[in-house]
């Protein structure tokens, strides 16, 4: 044992209290480098995704030249970034160990309420020509109350999440009919369609916003107590309990915000084609891209695994790949069918690459 | 006993039932396992001891087919083991009882039994000679039990059963019993042991894998010691004795042997007496265990984290009041229980399983709700179910189940011990640096020596002592008022059982706060001041001063009537009255 650190006899005489110190800190330096190492075992697993990327973009230029130019990744990026803020709420979700198929119920409901409180009458809104800055506010709080239901039911009334959820689609995407009655409510505001529409140069102010949201939720997550705390409650509830975590107000709080994200994602959308129908989420059946980005992206259906770097990777992914078939010669009647089934490719390639952080 | 169809009697000379020889396992940088030779023969039951993270459940992974060997060979009765995919062939050659329950509760016994290999023609499935044929192992084996019943309604006993009479089914003449009475009440534990006795002498090969020597020494011909990966003494348990074992689990010699003695009697082997000796004063825990100097120098610096003590003794306000306290739940109610637990005071309370035991202690934790009654923290009432209010008021909680309740897996060991006061290292706004954490958890992580690859690894990568101690960083990190433990030593091996308790008794010494210890392992009481015995959800009996009387503590947990013991007194109808 002496031998490791030195070897000479004289060392025999020390005392045991500055043999233990010493190799105390020793172990700390064998802990540091260790956890070090673990650190970039775990950001090559959180880039995994990046190859394929890369390897897209290459499929895109080689498809189509338009594909390598600015206007087209903004267009791309626009595209994205309501599906993506959507994606961060639904992985927040996933992340304490629930689901939300009602985030596009909500990311359709939202904005239609929002825009029929704006509208003229004769434009099939209400009438109430409310001004756009508060239809926003209306916009949030229809996403929080539409989360604080889903919250409650789940976790005070103890129901399953899916069930839950599946049929608060149908009750929200029944009220989005019944509001806009097949018409489609345009003429919106330049304030309300400020954030899907505005480009400063190239770059679209959904984006940036999608951007900023990213990363702060993915600061949030890692180095706020409530961010931890949702990992906790993901990864074992009755543990997190035990530890004096407020379960149930977290559980609660996630499902409000991912709501509100998934009522913002609806502005951007809306603001994108400066309408909104009533087609706009459950009928264009976004959810299946929301799961399927988190998912591809590494986030556990089962919670507590997971993290913002994914999630970004996984939508940017699926956004590339649309946009190639966008791009491609592929006939619009079957565009659907194919775009499914490189999902269902990518999920497989992602379970490959990233081994077990995306299992299950 | 009927022997019906059971299998004869082993004969002498017969090929080993199972012989694996030069098995290696590595994971990551950790060398798991190195040369492990081990046979077991038919007819005889090998008890495996060694210390946690010994290597112990990877050599149990790798005999029952779950995990690759990197090198080596497993033999049965002769023939080489069966590819690694092949889980039917492997079953039936060899069939692992795990800790954890592995029936599905909502099919019944007899498909429980045919799990996976249902009887009837072309993967339909016949369902009257699927029962047939499990009462007939059933009554062949000489067990009783209904196999219509669905697995949810029977005890954890017979479970084991099931578990036991599947093994038969597949044909295994080998059994793994991992911890088979971890969770089993006494009468029943010694109901297993008829069983395994009987399996033994029907010729069937048993590897027994236990915490408790005394276990051990019940039941086996032979005992194997696994150290460091390595196998470092087989013999027959003839000649071997409890010392021996635990010098070769700890692996020091003289020093060990020492320390060894004070470990046993710890473990509840060998008297109380010298085990509360050790465990409560400061020259037996410095005495305490193998990992000699360290271990040693960590109760030392126990005192570091924790505030000078408050004020303590007799005169002092409780820090716990229990009034009249009723609670019910499926694990086990209780009844009008008052108790008081003045702060620096360890107070156990113990009984059967169904006795309400856990209960009680869960209710003061917050975990579970009472219905009436009053429970006063600091003299503060404690809301019913209310888990973070009542660590905010200063309640400690070691969970039973730590798997369940413990730790939270995919996390890492500082943010796991750090849970319960991130609210302490949060900066404005809830902002927390990872950092905080981990300077945090660093003195916490050396006081209890808890072994990991960093404070970041994940806490599911740990072995199942050092989650435990992680479990307990958890409930001490909030210098808590009173720590509520139940079980804290189950599952934990002899020399990291007796520090674990050294350091909870130094916890409650340094910081003044009181313990509530609730546990059916009677040396974990050793560290008590005094002892509660509940039976059937009412307070029995009450035992003053250590050192407490094993077989009236026994007596009392079944509701015997107190009797010659002379540290054994009926408490008066109240209930109350400090400790003599």
């Amino acid at each position: 044992m002496r031998r490791i650190w030195g070897g000479d006899a004289t060392r025999a005489a020390d005392s045991p209290a500055e043999e233990t110190e010493r190799s105390r800190a020793e172990v700390e330096e064998v802990l540091q480098g260790r956890s070090r190492r673990a650190a970039a075992i775990s950001l090559v697993r959180e880039a995994a995704l990046i190859p394929v990327l890369v390897l897209l973009v290459i499929v895109g230029a080689l498809v189509n030249p338009a594909f390598l130019t600015a206007s087209n990744f903004s267009g791309i990026g626009q595209q994205v970034s309501a599906l993506g803020v959507t994606v961060v709420g639904e992985s927040l979700i996933l992340l304490i160990g629930g689901m939300d198929l009602s985030l596009e119920g909500t990311y359709g409901l939202a904005p239609t309420v929002a825009a029929w409180l704006m509208v003229p009458a004769l434009e099939y809104g209400s009438g109430a020509m409310l001004n756009p800055y508060l239809a926003i506010l209306v916009l949030f709080a229809v996403g929080a109350f539409i989360g604080l239901i889903n919250g409650l039911l789940i976790v005070k009334g103890r129901l399953n999440g899916f069930i839950v959820t599946l049929g608060m689609t149908i009750v929200l995407a029944g009220l989005q009919q019944g509001i806009v009655k097949g018409n489609t409510l345009f003429n919106l505001p330049s304030a309300f369609n400020y954030l899907g529409a505005k480009e400063y140069g190239q770059v679209p102010v959904s984006l940036i916003v999608t951007v900023i949201i990213f990363v702060g939720t993915g600061l949030f997550l890692r180095y706020h107590r409530a961010g931890r705390a949702i990992y906790a409650v993901g990864g074992n509830r009755e543990a997190a309990r035990a530890a004096g975590i407020k379960v149930d107000r977290i559980r609660i709080g996630v499902y409000v915000v991912g709501s509100v994200l998934a009522a913002v994602g609806g502005l951007m959308e809306a603001g994108r084609v400066s309408a909104v129908t009533g087609s706009q989420g459950y009928q264009e059946g976004i959810i299946f891209a929301v799961f399927a980005a988190a998912v591809i992206g590494g986030v556990s259906l089962r919670g507590g695994r997971g993290n913002m770097v994914g999630a970004a990777s996984g939508v940017v992914l699926l956004g590339l790949v649309q946009n190639i078939l966008d791009l491609s010669n592929v006939s619009n009647y079957w565009i659907e069918a194919v775009d499914g089934g490189v999902i269902l490719l990518a999920l497989l390639l992602a379970r490959v690459i990233g081994g077990e952080a995306t299992a299950e | 006993m009927s022997h019906g169809g059971a299998p004869a009697a082993s004969t002498a000379g017969q090929k080993p039932a199972v012989e694996a020889a030069g098995i290696f396992k590595q994971f990551g940088s950790t060398q798991a396992l190195r040369d492990v030779d081990l046979t077991l023969q038919p007819g005889r039951c090998l008890g495996l001891v060694g210390r946690n993270g010994a290597g112990k459940s990877t050599l149990v992974s790798i005999l029952s087919g779950i995990y690759p060997a990197d090198a080596g060979q497993v033999w049965f009765e002769g023939q080489p083991a069966p590819p690694l995919g092949a889980l039917h062939a492997w079953r039936s050659r060899i069939a692992t009882v795990f800790q954890h329950s592995m029936v599905v509760p909502d099919l019944t016994v007899a498909e429980n039994v045919f799990l996976g290999h249902q009887p009837g023609p072309g993967g339909l499935v016949d369902w009257r000679r699927m029962r047939e044929q499990a009462q007939q192992i059933m009554a062949d084996w000489g067990f009783r039990l209904d196999v219509g019943r669905p697995c949810s309604s029977l005890t954890v006993e017979q479970r084991q059963i099931v578990e036991i009479v599947r093994a038969l089914a597949a044909g295994t003449r080998c059994l793994l019993l991992d911890e088979p009475t971890a969770a089993l009440e006494r009468a029943a534990i010694q109901r297993l042991f008829a069983r395994v006795r009987q399996l033994v002498s029907s010729g069937v090969a048993v590897l027994y894998i236990s915490h408790h020597l005394e276990e051990v020494f019940e039941i086996c011909q032979d005992a194997a010691v696994i150290r460091d990966g390595e196998i470092v003494l087989t013999a027959p348990i003839r000649g071997l004795t409890k010392e021996d074992l635990i010098a070769a689990m700890v692996g020091r010699t003289r020093a060990g042997a020492a320390a060894a003695g004070s470990a046993a009697a710890a473990d509840g082997t060998g008297g109380a007496a010298a085990g509360s000796a050790a465990a409560a004063d400061g020259t037996g825990r410095t005495a305490a265990g193998d990992a000699a100097d360290r271990d040693a120098a960590a109760a030392g610096h126990a005192s570091e984290p924790f505030a000078a003590a408050a004020d303590t003794g007799p005169q002092a306000a409780p820090c716990l009041v229990l009034e009249h306290v009723s609670a019910t739940a499926p694990e086990g109610s209780v009844r009008d229980i008052s108790l008081e637990v003045r702060p620096g005071e360890r107070v156990g309370v113990t009984g059967l399983l169904s006795a309400g035991v856990s209960t009680l202690a869960r209710v003061v934790a917050g975990v579970a709700p009472y219905e009436a009654g009053t429970v006063l923290v600091d003299g503060k009432p404690l809301t019913s179910g209310r888990r973070d209010l009542a660590m905010q008021a200063g309640v400690g909680y070691i969970p039973e189940d730590r798997q369940a309740e413990g730790f939270v897996a995919l996390l890492g060991v500082a943010e796991n011990g750090t849970m319960s006061i991130v609210d302490w290292l949060a900066r404005r706004l809830g902002w927390l640096r990872p950092r905080a954490r981990s300077a945090a958890m660093a003195p916490l992580a050396r006081t209890l020596s808890i072994v990991s690859a960093g404070l970041n690894q994940p806490v599911g990568e740990l072995s199942g002592g050092n989650q435990q101690k992680v479990t307990v960083a958890r409930s001490i990190a909030r210098k808590p008022r009173l720590i509520v433990a139940i079980a804290p030593t189950r599952g934990v091996d002899v020399a990291s059982k007796a520090l674990l308790l050294a350091e909870l008794a130094a916890v409650t010494e340094h910081s003044g706060a009181g313990l509530l210890l609730a546990s059916d392992e009677l040396s974990d009481l050793d560290i008590c001041e005094r002892v509660v015995v509940l039976v059937r959800g009412e307070r029995f009996t009450e035992f003053g001063a250590p050192p407490f009387d094993r077989e009236a503590l026994i007596a009392a947990t079944e509701g015997l009537a107190a009797g010659g013991s002379p540290q054994q007194r009926q408490t008066d109808s109240d209930g109350q009255g400090p400790p003599a």
